[in-house]
């Protein structure tokens, strides 16, 4: 059997209707005076679940973490943690850790004293502390830095400080507020992984924030897609890339190209949209979109294939102009300008050193793809 | 930067310094000066330090400064900063920029004014005038010197600081304890020692407010320079720049070591 994307999922108790859910937002709206951060939002997030809440700033993601922590209550719905609604319990006293995007590391404080603090709380014995505080600072490959001041860090070492801080109570459910965002490129792709591991070798909750998809595909098991304070989409990194389920995600997430058009015919999924200027596109993923509909059809870059010469066979081929060129390496894109005047993306994996049909500026191209390649869209 | 000496930077520094410090040049020499008369150079002599140490009345009234700044100072930095945490994190209470309006009017306010108004209020609820009430007026004075400084840390703390101990199970008081005020203190020890200093100057309150028995050593100095001026207060006063000098060196080497330091940890950082 075929399936999106390219992992096969073996966690995943979201298609299990006898699954408990571990938090659920109900109907969550949060007001700050005229302005609605959140509204009418409701999510389910399971045990052991690495949860992506991913947005352009201001989309109110943020706002929901918060809420989960404690430094903000709802205006209205509730937030249930383990069954077990968490309205009125105060931010001290909830079996949640955040780490904070500021890191938030006690200046006045050694590292070992920032991991320690959380346990003081808990009246923990000092012995216990002790032993539990080496751990965390073994876990984060720290050892050497106990005795240091945060300022006496680099950046990455203080993300890990942070990190060590947060998880060292273990919480019940771990939140991270942009965890990678003040590292550099290079450094956050690494602790992308170390936090995956992590928290697979915890076996915590993470509810993770982020305005980067890359990082929320890389790391969640599923995404939700915030816009505006409302879910647009909440589905696995696979499936919000390969099946959006509106013009937005698609737009969003990843690299897209859009055609607008109508049904023209259509039977049991499979149809031909009538695109304008002559373009007829053929697709297999229409779903139940009836004749006449007017409808998106949205493929990716690296779906489309371009050649010199129109493809034996294609069902879906359309003539163009190489307009522009980028090679990156690892693969080359192509900005093809159909006859109609709109640019088509499309990237090729340079999965060969020789190409056998290359091409430059101004050639005359063709832009072919399957009929099962790209998804139509009716929001 | 021009690092050329040219004859006009060489006069105005010359003239800039001068007139900074001639008058401070003078008053110390001529306390080492063996003549009774001002003015005129008599010798070279520390006697005027010793009979200083032996005039009763200019030693009582160090006392009494000492005692006034201490208390006045420690006094104005809790309140001080109470009001600083009020009007920078209860943003919204009614009344608040009448608030902090008022903490700040002081700094505006002529001395004469305060002092004015401080005694009328004394002398109306019978309070005798004395050691008492010059601390209270110098409390009054200074606190709103220390809520600046204060207020002005506070407004640049990362609240994230405190939700972070909250989040690791602090309740709101032991976050204040053990978070809050140990990353403001270096603010809150600025604003102790400028309210100190205030009242170790103030002259013009302390004359309104204090009392029998309660002469301030500004007070006592201005007294005597009314009968002429005597090496011995010189002296005094040579003293109390010392004192401050020492003071300044020490606070600017001790910045300077802790910048050096911090910046070496940082480069060590960075190394890893």
């Amino acid at each position: 059997m075929k399936s999106l994307g390219s992992i096969r999922r073996d966690f995943a108790p979201w298609n299990d209707p006898n699954a408990k859910p571990y938090i659920q937002f109900d109907n969550v709206t949060k007001k700050f005076g005229e302005f609605t951060a959140v509204n009418n939002l409701s999510l389910t997030i399971f045990e052991r679940e690495f949860f992506a809440l991913l947005g352009a700033s201001g989309c109110g993601k943020s706002t929901l973490l918060r809420m989960l922590a404690g430094f903000e209550e709802p205006t209205a719905g509730r937030i249930l943690l383990d069954g077990q609604d968490l309205r009125g319990i105060p931010p001290y006293r909830r079996p949640v850790n955040m780490m904070f995007q500021s890191y938030a590391l006690f200046p006045h404080m050694t590292v070992e004293n920032n991991i320690a603090f959380g346990l003081k709380q808990e009246g923990m014995a000092k012995a216990d502390i002790d032993k539990r505080v080496a751990e965390m600072l073994k876990l984060v490959k720290l050892e050497q830095f106990a005795k240091r001041k945060p300022h006496q860090l680099s950046g990455g070492q203080r993300q890990r400080v942070a990190l060590a801080r947060s998880v060292a109570k273990r919480p019940k459910v771990l939140l991270l507020d942009e965890p990678l965002g003040a590292l550099d490129k290079k450094l956050r792709e690494e602790t992308q992984f170390e936090l995956m591991d992590l928290q697979q070798n915890l076996g915590l909750t993470f509810v993770v924030v982020t305005h980067d998809q890359e990082e929320a595909m890389t790391m969640a098991d599923r995404i939700a897609i915030i816009d505006k304070g409302e879910v647009m989409q909440v589905a696995t990194p696979a499936e919000v890339y390969e099946a959006p389920g509106s013009r937005f995600v698609a737009g969003f997430v990843g690299n897209v190209n859009m055609f607008d058009g109508k049904i023209a015919a259509g039977e049991a999924g499979s149809a031909s949209i009538d695109a304008g200027n002559g373009i007829t596109i053929r697709t297999e993923n229409a779903g139940s979109a009836a004749a006449g509909t007017s409808v998106t059809f949205a493929i990716r870059p690296e779906k489309i294939k371009v050649s010199s010469t129109k493809p034996a066979g294609a069902v879906n081929a359309i003539e163009g102009e190489v307009y522009d060129i980028a090679y990156l390496g690892d693969m080359t894109v192509y900005h093809v300008r159909l006859d109609d005047g709109q640019v088509v993306r499309a990237s090729t994996m340079n999965a060969a050193r020789l190409t056998e049909d290359p091409l430059t500026w101004n050639d005359r191209a063709w832009v072919s793809f399957r009929p099962d390649a790209g998804v139509v869209l009716t929001r | 930067m021009n690092a050329t000496w040219s004859r006009f930077n060489i006069i105005s520094i010359v003239l800039g310094f001068a007139f900074l410090y001639l008058p401070i040049v003078l008053l110390v020499v001529f306390s080492f000066n063996e003549s009774k008369l001002v003015t005129v150079w008599g010798g070279f002599s520390t006697k005027w330090y010793v009979s200083l140490f032996h005039n009763r009345g200019l030693m009582d009234a160090t006392w009494v400064t000492a005692r006034v700044g201490v208390i006045s100072a420690s006094v104005a930095t809790v309140l001080g900063t109470l009001a600083a945490l009020t009007l920078t994190r209860y943003t919204r209470f009614r009344g608040r920029l009448l608030f902090s309006g008022m903490v700040f009017a002081p700094l505006v306010m002529p001395e004469v004014i305060t002092g004015l108004s401080l005694l009328l209020l004394f002398v109306a609820v019978g309070l005798d005038r004395g050691f008492l009430t010059v601390t209270l007026a110098h409390t009054t004075l200074t606190m709103c010197f220390v809520a600046v400084v204060v207020q002005s840390r506070l407004i640049t703390f990362d609240r994230s600081l405190e939700e972070a101990a909250m989040d690791l199970g602090a309740p709101p008081v032991k976050t204040f304890f053990q978070i809050t005020l140990p990353v403001i203190m270096p603010a809150i020890v600025s604003g102790w020692m400028l309210a100190f200093t205030l009242s170790l100057d103030d002259l013009v309150i302390a004359s309104f407010t204090s009392g029998p028995g309660a002469t301030t050593l500004p007070m006592k100095i201005y007294s005597q320079v009314r009968l002429g001026v005597t090496p011995e207060i010189n002296a005094a006063c040579t003293i109390l720049i010392a004192v401050v000098a020492v003071g300044v060196i020490i606070a600017s080497l001790a910045n300077k070591r802790r910048e050096v330091q911090r910046q070496r940890d940082e480069q060590a950082a960075q190394r890893g």
